[in-house]
């Protein structure tokens, strides 16, 4: 839980720069500067998610406050024509592949929608509620694309929780034998709601790899740097032919499960002080300022992007319209059975009564 | 014409469906090399090669996930559960996101994975090997329920299933698979969700499908030579979706039904029949719909499956109950 000797680290706590045999971030200066943005931004719209809940504009928010590193460091190691499949807290990942799509989280989060989005939009799946199942559709994804010919990688995102459902471990079999391109994400944040890591499992969760035939690696999820370059390597592996990778990122869900959880029920305050010292931001901030790309006139300019993106996701929310009556038939069968379209008819005119009175 | 078993039909639909398109592969237990344990892929690995046709491990959970990522990636995957029995692993997978997912995604992403279940009992099996498990899929919303009684519907209702842009669970009697019919494939039955008329009657209507429309026919029959009656026998032939139309129609005429089923009574196909037949068709009705049906309880050993099982006796017994009512 805490760090080991094997978790991959390319920046220490206090952001100085580590060296690391295997992996390095290649980013350029600009691409470093773009990363502290995109962070600062996702943690906006998180907290945006939050206030719009207590407000009654939400009506359930999966906050992932503390996991931005995790989220957008992987998210950024991906190309375009990779497939993400996502789990209910990817926020992160959703801001980096489809900027402003991310409304279409409030959307679902609002209750207005089920998701919403064409998944070939942006090669991103609908978030998956039901825990793990969705690993199994990113390897049947990789296994076409790999029969396709195609050069892409498909990622499965999910928590540690999600390792103990037998989807997860029936993803990894498949992906295995059928040297799929696949990334298996672990956002391993300590906590599946209330039940700790030492409940959910005995031993190190990316060490399952080894048993099913392919490698696995932990990192630390909460340095930016080396969250990218664990997955630019499991995603270029993948895409050249070498197979599945299993991803362990040790992060940890500062916030609530969602806004309906009281996390005080079940973990220590300190704890919690322990991890927030640790939180990513304000590590990946430090190594910019040591790297001399930190400056007074980014910290405003991240900052404005920021408040603009919430106040924009504030106005599309609070504009929202309730979805339309017949989103409830329109999108379930491509070709209805009569039997629903006479319900439908049914329910038109009893619906109908009320047309005047409104 | 030639004679052929239902088994032999669905394996050329297989096939001439995987000629017609190749998106359309095949994956599950044992289908490549063994050709599956009832032979339905017989051959198709063989021809069609391992991308194609793909063994899978033994995860039914996976089979239906696998499949679920194939389609959209652009697939169009026909699975296989082994048996009834064995289908419940995946079924988190069918509920959770096999129906759901075009809904989910306002109609962006369709999901056009055909799972093929063999189904229903008295082969002699164990229970697992046996059960009617229809209700379970006709009760989630987004799904297709198809299941033929003859091998020319077996050939067309499979490719149908395969083309349809929705998911289809394609359930198929196992007991059926060597029975043999005349016929030409490929040939072209009526379309998903039209039942059909198999027998004309005029004084109770019997309403079954898959495996159960033989035994109907054959009650029908008895009933003509025993001077019982003269009984109409429907098809249903797609369970979800329902045609509506052709049974209140039938029922209007002969104000008698009879639902037939191997499944539990509780909540099986047969209930929803009678709703609907019953609201559709009050005033014609001369007795209430009756079931003849499984008992509610799991299935049981074989040496007790005959009686559990509707037979005809059974059948022209609640046949009589109807008539006297």
């Amino acid at each position: 839980m805490d760090q080991t000797d094997e978790q991959v680290r390319l920046l220490a706590d206090d952001g100085t720069p580590l060296e690391h045999d295997t992996y390095r971030a290649d980013l350029g200066d600009d691409d470093l500067r773009d990363l502290y943005r995109q962070l600062v931004v996702v943690r906006r719209i998180d907290v945006e998610g939050n206030n719009l809940q207590r407000q009654g504009q939400l009506g359930i928010w999966a906050p992932c406050l503390g996991q931005e590193a995790a989220q957008v460091g992987s998210a950024r190691a991906l190309r375009p024509d990779d497939f993400v499949f996502p789990s209910y807290r990817e926020h992160g990942v959703l801001y980096v592949r489809g900027g402003m799509d991310v409304l279409s989280v409030l959307a679902l989060f609002r209750g207005a929608s089920l998701s919403g989005w064409d998944p070939k939009e942006r090669n991103l799946g609908l978030y998956s509620i039901p825990i793990g199942t969705h690993a199994l559709h990113a390897v049947g994804y990789a296994i076409g694309a790999k029969w396709d010919g195609a050069e892409l990688c498909a990622v499965a995102y999910f928590g540690d929780g999600a390792t103990s459902e037998g989807d997860t471990s029936e993803a990894f079999n498949f992906a295995a034998v059928n040297s799929a391109p696949v990334v298996f994400f672990c956002q391993n944040n300590q906590w599946a709601i209330s039940v700790p890591l030492s409940k959910q499992a005995a031993g190190p969760l990316y060490k399952r790899a080894f048993g099913f035939g392919f490698p696995g690696v932990q990192v630390d999820g909460n340095d930016v740097l080396a969250v990218y370059a664990v997955t630019k390597a499991a995603a270029d592996r993948a895409r050249e032919g070498g197979g599945p990778t299993l991803i362990e990122a040790i992060t940890y869900r500062l916030g609530a499960h969602t806004t309906t959880d009281d996390p005080t029920r079940y973990r220590t305050v300190d704890e919690l002080d322990m991890w927030k010292a640790r939180e990513p931001i304000g590590r990946y901030r430090a190594f910019l300022e040591k790297a001399g790309l930190w400056s007074e006139e980014l910290e405003r300019d991240v900052q404005a992007e920021a408040d603009r993106v919430a106040a924009e996701v504030r106005a599309a929310v609070e504009d929202m319209p309730d979805p339309p009556l017949s989103d409830l038939v329109d999108h379930v069968y491509a070709d209805p059975p009569a039997t629903l379209r006479a319900q439908w008819r049914r329910l038109e005119e009893f619906e109908a009564q009320f047309a005047s009175e409104s | 014409m030639a004679q052929i078993t239902m088994a032999k039909a669905l394996n050329t639909a297989l096939r001439d469906a995987m000629e017609a398109d190749d998106r359309v592969v095949l994956l599950g237990e044992d289908v490549g090399t063994l050709g599956g344990v009832f032979r339905i892929t017989d051959g198709l690995l063989k021809d069609f090669g391992e991308q194609r046709v793909m063994d899978t491990p033994l995860a039914e959970s996976g089979i239906m996930g696998i499949s679920i990522g194939l389609a959209m990636r652009g697939y169009r995957p026909v699975c296989e559960m082994q048996f009834d029995g064995f289908s419940y692993p995946a079924l988190d997978q069918v509920i959770s996101h096999l129906a759901k997912y075009r809904n989910r995604s306002r109609g962006a992403q369709a999901m056009p994975v055909v799972c093929r279940i063999p189904y229903g009992g008295g082969i002699g099996a164990v229970e697992h090997h046996s059960e009617s498990p229809e209700t379970l899929y006709c009760h989630t919303a987004g799904l297709k329920v198809v299941t033929p009684s003859s091998p020319a519907d077996a050939y067309s209702l499979l490719r149908q299933s395969i083309e349809a842009d929705d998911p289809v669970i394609f359930l198929e009697p196992k007991r059926r698979y060597w029975a043999k019919q005349e016929t030409d494939l490929p040939v072209t039955t009526e379309p998903i969700g039209t039942a059909k008329v198999r027998k004309e009657g005029s004084d109770l209507t019997l309403v079954a499908y898959g495996p159960m429309v033989k035994v109907a026919l054959d009650a029908a029959d008895a009933a003509e030579e025993e001077g019982i009656g003269s009984l109409e026998v429907i098809d249903l032939r797609s369970l979800v979706p329902l045609d509506e139309e052709t049974l209140v129609a039938s029922a209007s005429r002969t104000g008698r039904m009879v639902v037939v089923h191997e499944a539990p009574e509780f909540l099986g196909m047969g209930a929803e029949v009678a709703a609907r037949v019953t609201e559709a068709a009050f005033f014609h009705l001369e007795a209430p719909v009756l079931r003849c049906t499984g008992l509610d309880v799991p299935y049981p050993p074989a040496r007790l499956e005959e009686t559990y099982l509707p037979g005809v006796d059974r059948v022209l017994w609640t046949v009589q109950r109807s008539l006297d009512f």
